[in-house]
């Protein structure tokens, strides 16, 4: 099952690779992996999406406290949350495709940033599940690039992941 | 006042209460030798190989429960480090490792000797520093002890580029008295119901079987651990790391477990229904074959590290996280306190099956032979250091005998490299425990392969004035991959044999020390006394055993506990050996 498991770090040069290096060294994978300052600078917010049974999850986790600049960690899973994601496609257009591709665009409600006579620069933001929805939904042929910045997620209500 | 980073480093370093540092100089870390040189108050050992510093510093935090320091130079300096960091790493040993780095100006340029050596240790580490500013140089020194002593212990290294210690730059110095870090709690309180759950299931077992290892050492627990096990009466049964958290000498004791532990221990283990980690991480070697491990059992899993706990074995009853000496102490408590007493009627029978199973005598060996058995010497030392000495040793056959045929009664005595498996710790590691108890009687145990892994210490038994015995069960293989090329590999003995190995007397002589080779089994004895009589000097007992000697009892790779090799099959009469 997927998790997203997010992490309240020191924001110290190298801790970062502490928990790359977690991950690589015990076997465990990642999908995708955010990280930046939060509003407090000694501290950095991130955004872990990994795949696992409930055992190596509960590894993970257990994994990633024992790390010394871990200061808190959630696995949003647990509880009510919201995902997102932000992606930006680059996609050939011609005469003919233009209409469907923005309507397409529309229906997912995305947004187009660049316009050439020959492409579309459109930014989706989401769950990972609707922008691979629409990826799917373009023909493959016309798209040229696909950036996407990872998960990123936080807990519904007044909880907060926080000192 | 005003000091440079290097005098810093080394008034902290006494601030701390160190005694000793042990290491090895070079250009990124001359500043610190030239402070090192100016005071009194921290001791430098020496060594000759920096594999050495780190295993000495080991052996000494083993032996007095106080953390190792270590202080190496940039580049191979430190990559040298690294075995013994990861070795202390495997066993949770306090150890603080000071490296030196190259000027900050200059980091990433691959300049001369420059090793990314936060980078290389990040993964045997249980926390790494580089510092940056001279005026956080204390601080950060107080955090590495901090951090290398509580909770589960490990080895911290503090990166220090040369340019923060250079003498020039003077910053005030105040050593911080205590410190927090908002990231690291590691202390943990126990939930009075899981005491309470943990003791009714206790209580209410047939076949209960503690099972204990090195956390109880690493907790100053044994005293704990004792009063609790002789109040059930159950058997008891220790870990590699574990030996001499109970007296081994004492009825309740039934060996070692694991792949090389004794045949009633396993079997106690497999056929149990209640047991009681203590300290223990369920490690392969004592697990065996996961899916057959323990299948009657519930268990009841303690251990500081949460991270331990359904780690391999999943079907842990209670989970307790926390230090091993309160929670004893809780747990005790909470039995006295109990109107439940152990069910006496079951524990007999229990204790007969066991008596059976001991009656099987698993760790004999052939007695007559003309060969000199390396079990005999290790009963012969037992005896001539009447059980109390400082036992190192190496890796290997060697290790899992001193392991079985020297029964320790003390936490502390028994000096290992358990989880790395680190040929080449038991010289300098005894050179560790040397310093720290310099009356004491402190043998290596170990054999002609390990020996040569870190042989150049002997320098610096010399030097240092650490007159150890070496103890070396020299069978002109490296036994442990012998015996399971002869198991595994129809006797294929694949690269497992030195067509040339030392005159271990003459090298020993030329170290400065005594060398004494032996040959027949009723050498052993006069030897052993000699040896330990010199008390001022190091003695190198070169002993010729048995080339074709095996450790048994042995769960092979992907067999239970129930499923062992024995010496003597059961139900036949003859052996191998024996015929």
């Amino acid at each position: 099952m997927k998790h997203i498991i997010s992490i309240l770090i020191e924001n110290e040069a190298g801790a970062l690779s502490r928990v790359a290096g977690l991950f690589s060294a015990r076997g465990y994978n990642i999908e995708s992996l955010t990280v930046a300052a939060t509003e407090d600078p000694s501290l950095s917010r991130m955004t872990l999406v990994t795949r696992g049974s409930e055992d190596i999850i509960a590894q993970i986790t257990k994994q990633l406290n024992k790390l010394i600049d871990v200061v808190k960690l959630i696995d949003l899973a647990d509880s009510p949350h919201i995902e997102r994601e932000l992606m930006m496609v680059k996609i050939k257009t011609t005469e003919q495709t233009r209409n469907d591709i923005r309507s397409v665009v529309d229906i997912f409600r995305g947004r187009i940033l660049d316009v050439t006579p020959s492409s579309y620069v459109v930014e989706m933001t989401g769950a990972s599940e609707k922008l691979d929805a629409f990826t799917a939904a373009i023909s493959p042929d016309s798209i040229i690039e696909v950036v996407r910045s990872g998960a990123t997620g936080i807990s519904r209500g007044e909880q907060g992941l926080h000192l | 006042m005003e000091l440079s980073g290097a005098q810093i480093l080394l008034q902290s370093l006494a601030d701390e209460g160190v005694e000793y540092i042990f290491g090895y100089p070079g250009g990124a870390v001359l500043h610190i030798y030239d402070a090192i040189f100016q005071q009194e108050a921290v001791k430098h050992i020496l060594v000759r190989h920096e594999q050495g510093a780190t295993h000495a510093a080991d052996g000494y935090a083993r032996a007095t429960g106080k953390p190792g320091v270590v202080l190496v130079t940039s580049g191979p300096g430190a990559t040298n480090a690294v075995t013994g960091i990861a070795t202390a790493y495997m066993d949770s040993i306090p150890m603080v490792i000071i490296s030196g780095q190259v000027s900050s100006p200059v980091i990433g340029s691959d300049a001369f000797q420059e090793v990314d050596m936060v980078g290389i240790t990040r993964p045997c580490v249980k926390h790494n520093f580089l510092v940056k500013d001279v005026t956080k140089l204390a601080e950060t020194i107080k955090k590495a002890f901090y951090v290398a002593t509580t909770g589960r212990p490990g080895p911290v290294v503090v990166d220090i580029p040369k340019d923060i210690t250079a003498p020039n730059i003077t910053v005030p110095y105040k050593y911080p008295k205590k410190i927090s870090l908002r990231s690291y709690n590691p202390v943990v309180n126990v939930a009075k119901e899981q005491i309470k759950a943990a003791v009714e299931l206790l209580l209410s077992a047939n076949k209960p079987m503690i099972y204990a290892g090195g956390g109880v050492v690493l907790g100053e627990a044994s005293s704990e651990l004792t009063d609790f096990t002789r109040h059930l009466g159950y058997p008891i049964t220790n870990t590699l790391m574990g030996l001499g958290a109970y007296p081994a000498t004492d009825k309740q004791f039934v060996g070692m477990l694991g792949m090389h532990g004794t045949y009633e221990a396993n079997m106690a283990m497999h056929e149990s229904d209640v047991i009681i980690a203590i300290g223990a991480r369920f490690d392969d070697r004592v697990t065996g074959k996961l899916d057959e491990f323990c299948p009657y059992a519930k268990i009841i899993h303690i251990d500081i590290d949460p991270a331990s706990i359904s780690k391999t074995i999943k079907k842990i009853a209670i989970p307790i996280v926390g230090d091993v000496k309160p929670v004893l102490k809780q747990l005790l408590e909470c039995l006295k306190e109990s109107k439940k007493k152990p069910n006496k009627k079951a524990l007999e029978v229990w204790w007969k099956q066991i008596d059976e199973w001991r009656a099987v005598q698993s760790l004999e060996y052939d007695r007559n032979s003309d060969l000199i058995k390396p079990q005999f010497v290790i009963e012969q030392l037992y005896q001539v250091t009447k059980g109390d000495a400082y036992v190192t040793s190496d890796v290997g056959q060697h290790q899992m005998w001193a392991a079985q045929y020297y029964p320790f009664d003390k936490p502390r005595r028994w000096i290992n490299s358990g989880g790395l498996g680190t040929m080449g710790f038991g010289l300098p590691a005894a050179i560790g425990v040397k310093l720290a108890f310099p009356d004491a009687d402190v043998a290596c145990v170990t054999g002609e392969a390990s020996i040569q892994m870190c042989i150049q210490e002997l320098s610096t038994a010399l030097q240092f004035k650490t007159p150890v015995k070496i103890i070396n069960l020299n069978n002109r293989y490296m036994g442990m991959v012998r015996q399971w090329q002869e198991f595994s590999y129809q006797s294929r003995y694949s690269h497992s044999y030195m067509d040339t190995i030392p005159d271990f007397v003459k090298l020993a002589e030329a170290y400065g020390h005594i060398g004494i080779r032996i040959d027949k089994p009723e050498e052993v004895r006069p030897a052993l006394e000699q040896a330990f009589a010199m008390k001022d000097r190091t003695v190198f007992l070169d002993i010729m055993t048995d080339r074709t000697e095996n450790v048994y009892p042995m769960i092979e790779a992907g067999k239970g506990h129930h499923d062992m090799k024995l010496r003597v099959a059961l139900g036949t009469s003859t052996d191998r050996e024996l015929a």
